[in-house]
């Protein structure tokens, strides 16, 4: 069962010029400056005089760079592109003690990740996320998102040498996120975003994400906004037992396959808010204002404008970097221009299809 | 007597500089994937990639050697991604994994091309005497469910050109000793009912296009009953079975129940799990499965992985083909008795 979504109306800015308000969010990732390639390859080199301490300088630096150019793009609310992150497995790997690092494997194409191995019973260590996030909120005028890869991806996107039942292992998972959303609140964080792009790899599995979110929950107060993202799959597969998640937004690529799936959600039963992907993360052709009006107008099929969000398909850090800006911020306009059209009562809803011959 | 062969299924992971030179040279998006028209620069990194892959094999003491498929950037969907009559649509995610290939969308006559068969042929240039090559193929009913047609406009008319298309291609192959057909999509969604018969002449007309020991494999389950007894009146050598992931009673009660062909192929070897079996795992496991079927002596028996390697990382992957290498050799060829 969906939460209570109510608590996006703190992120409506107070210079809103519209009664409508699509809360306009991004998935995580960003392009990093070319620099801090450099930073991280010179703080890997033992014979560089470049340290440790320099390195968080240069990640400080690209984070406060990126959260500042997401603000530029109008967007409501803001993440620092993951500067610190080098991948959404890894990341978390490195800082849970049980995993180990065998070298990379291919997703896709010449795209690439360390995956790990879990050897040992998973247990937390130290806090994952806190600092970042509480740089990140230092230097941003808007709410920041903090996006978490979720236990179940956690699990099934690392080798099982260990436990052999990766459900087993996903729960223990839950509790070590749980443990560190807590800490993330006691920091005031306000948007947390699960990353469970493996649900669409293992759709059978939906029971056992929502198992997981219900740990994840566990404790968390209402009005700490609560969305989980799933990215690339047979959606047909999630829904509607989606609806049983206990979350406030769920958050999904739809642009990639142009909408070929948004029926799916179409029978006016979505439970949650729908953070529908307006503008494709994999192709470096920048959609046009016009265009994600199109996109958005799809998302208004499966809810209401109120529960509606906007945001890219996925994390961006694969596109250039002008090409992911200008996503952003013609998603941004895009977003404003519709709400302008609501108000307008220029557009019925719920959006319908036309017939095909139309 | 029973021989035994140390093989694997190719799409092999590109060992780690290539990852880095090809990723550089070619990019990371939809449209930098390989489309068969690579410049020079592209073409000579893959042929140091296969003489890698080539090398490891013999190593690691394998009986068969693949050419390591360094190039299919779309997995099983490679042979059509490459093809001009195809145009590639969106990534879409490769069977229940975090992998994705692009979706091949048929929109013209799928003629003969030889992707494939100039990649073999390159391999074979790398062969020392007394190796025998294995060429790695998609099962026509696999390829058909990776693709969307947007040209034949019938399903049947459309597993029958992707059948005619592999058969072309595998007649254009240089000599192999075995050819691999690779079909987890017929475990993993079944034909239904008429299409079990139409997927069984498919599979007839690509393993007619070559004098080698066909063995057609499936992975990630057990193939239905009517399936199975379907593709037992294909002419075909081998049936490959998954032992690490498919459901092993299911498998022993098909072959118990329907029979099974001469020779027969075992994924024994977790090709998605950097947990290394130990060799005596491998040689006990192949005892284990010839035991359950008394009623037959296999005249050739293959120890394989049960999946590509292709999701390993390098080191794994390494050890893993060793394994399998020294699994064989401590099974020795034995007379299993009826």
């Amino acid at each position: 069962m969906a939460r209570d979504a109510t608590n996006r109306e703190q992120f409506r800015p107070d210079d809103h010029e519209h009664e409508h308000f699509l809360l306009t969010s991004v998935v995580g990732s960003y392009p990093k400056p070319t620099w801090l390639n450099r930073a991280d390859d010179l703080a890997a080199d033992s014979d560089s005089a470049f340290d440790e301490d320099d390195l968080e300088e240069a990640h400080d630096d690209a984070a406060r760079l990126i959260t500042e150019e997401h603000e530029r793009t109008g967007l409501d609310t803001v993440v620092d592109g993951e500067m610190r992150r080098n991948e959404m497995v890894e990341f978390f790997a490195e800082r849970i003690d049980g995993y180990e690092f065998n070298g990379p494997v291919k997703v896709w194409g010449h795209n690439y990740f360390d995956k790990p191995s879990v050897v040992e019973e998973v247990e937390y260590d130290e806090p994952w996320l806190v600092d970042e996030f509480e740089f990140t909120d230092s230097v941003a005028e808007r709410p920041v998102k903090v996006p978490i890869t979720g236990p179940y991806t956690l699990a099934n996107w690392a080798f099982d040498e260990h436990y052999g039942d990766s459900e087993a292992l996903a729960y223990d998972l839950a509790d070590l996120v749980n443990e560190e959303i807590e800490k993330l609140v006691e920091a005031g964080a306000r948007y947390i975003q699960i990353d469970e792009p493996a649900l669409a790899t293992t759709p059978d599995d939906h029971a056992i994400v929502g198992g997981c979110l219900e740990r994840i929950v566990d404790g968390v107060p209402d009005e700490v906004r609560v969305g989980v993202h799933v990215c690339y799959g047979d959606y047909s597969r999630i829904y509607p037992e989606l609806n049983e998640f206990p979350v406030d937004e769920v958050d999904l690529e739809l642009c990639n396959d142009d909408y070929e799936q948004i029926e799916t959600f179409a029978d006016g039963e979505f439970a949650p808010d729908l953070a529908l992907g307006v503008v494709d993360a994999h192709a470096a052709e920048v959609e046009s204002v016009a265009e994600i009006k199109e996109n958005i107008r799809q998302g208004l099929k499966v809810v209401p404008p109120e529960k509606l969000t906007v945001s890219p398909d996925c994390g961006l850090k694969l596109l250039p970097r002008e090409a992911a800006y200008q996503k952003t911020e013609n998603l941004v306009t895009a977003a404003r221009e519709v709400e302008a059209e609501l108000d307008a009562g220029e557009i019925e809803v719920p959006v319908s299809t036309p017939p095909a011959d139309d | 007597m029973t021989d035994r062969v140390a093989t694997t299924l190719g799409l092999y992971p590109l060992p780690d500089w290539a990852k880095d030179e090809l990723s550089n040279l070619k990019g990371h998006q939809k449209a930098d994937l390989v489309d068969g028209s690579e410049g020079p620069e592209v073409r000579a990194a893959y042929e140091r990639v296969r003489e890698d892959l080539i090398d490891d094999q013999r190593e690691a003491g394998l009986d068969r050697v693949v050419e390591g498929q360094g190039r299919w950037d779309d997995w099983l969907a490679h042979p059509l991604a490459v093809h001009e009559g195809v145009e590639t649509g969106g990534i879409v995610r490769y069977y229940d994994n975090n992998n994705f290939y692009r979706d091949p969308r048929v929109v013209d006559e799928l003629t003969p091309d030889g992707d494939v068969a100039a990649e073999l042929d390159a391999a074979t240039g790398l062969l020392n005497e007394g190796d025998s090559l294995q060429a790695v193929l998609p099962g026509p009913y696999t390829l058909a469910e990776l693709a969307t047609d947007e040209h034949y406009g019938d399903e049947a008319d459309f597993l029958a050109a992707i059948a005619e298309f592999l058969a072309a291609e595998v007649e254009a192959l240089p000599p192999h000793e075995t050819l691999f057909l690779l079909d987890p999509s017929l475990v993993t969604d079944s034909p239904e009912d008429d299409a079990n018969e139409r997927v069984s002449d498919a599979v007839d007309t690509v393993a007619a296009a070559t004098d080698a020991d066909v063995v057609l494999q499936s992975y990630w389950g057990a193939h239905a009953e009517k399936t199975y007894a379907h593709l037992m009146d294909a002419d075909f050598d081998a049936f490959g079975f998954d032992f690490v992931a498919g459901d092993r009673d299911a498998h022993l009660y098909n072959v118990t129940e329907f029979g099974t062909k001469d020779d027969v192929s075992l994924g024994l070897v977790d090709g998605q799990n950097t947990a290394v079996e130990s060799p005596e795992t491998v040689a006990e496991r192949i005892d284990w499965v010839t035991e359950q079927v008394p009623s037959q002596t296999f005249d050739t028996v293959y120890a394989t992985p049960n999946t590509e390697l292709a999701y390993l990382p390098v080191s794994t992957y390494r050890e893993k083909l060793s394994v399998l290498a020294d699994g064989v050799d401590l099974a020795p060829e034995t007379e299993v008795s009826a």
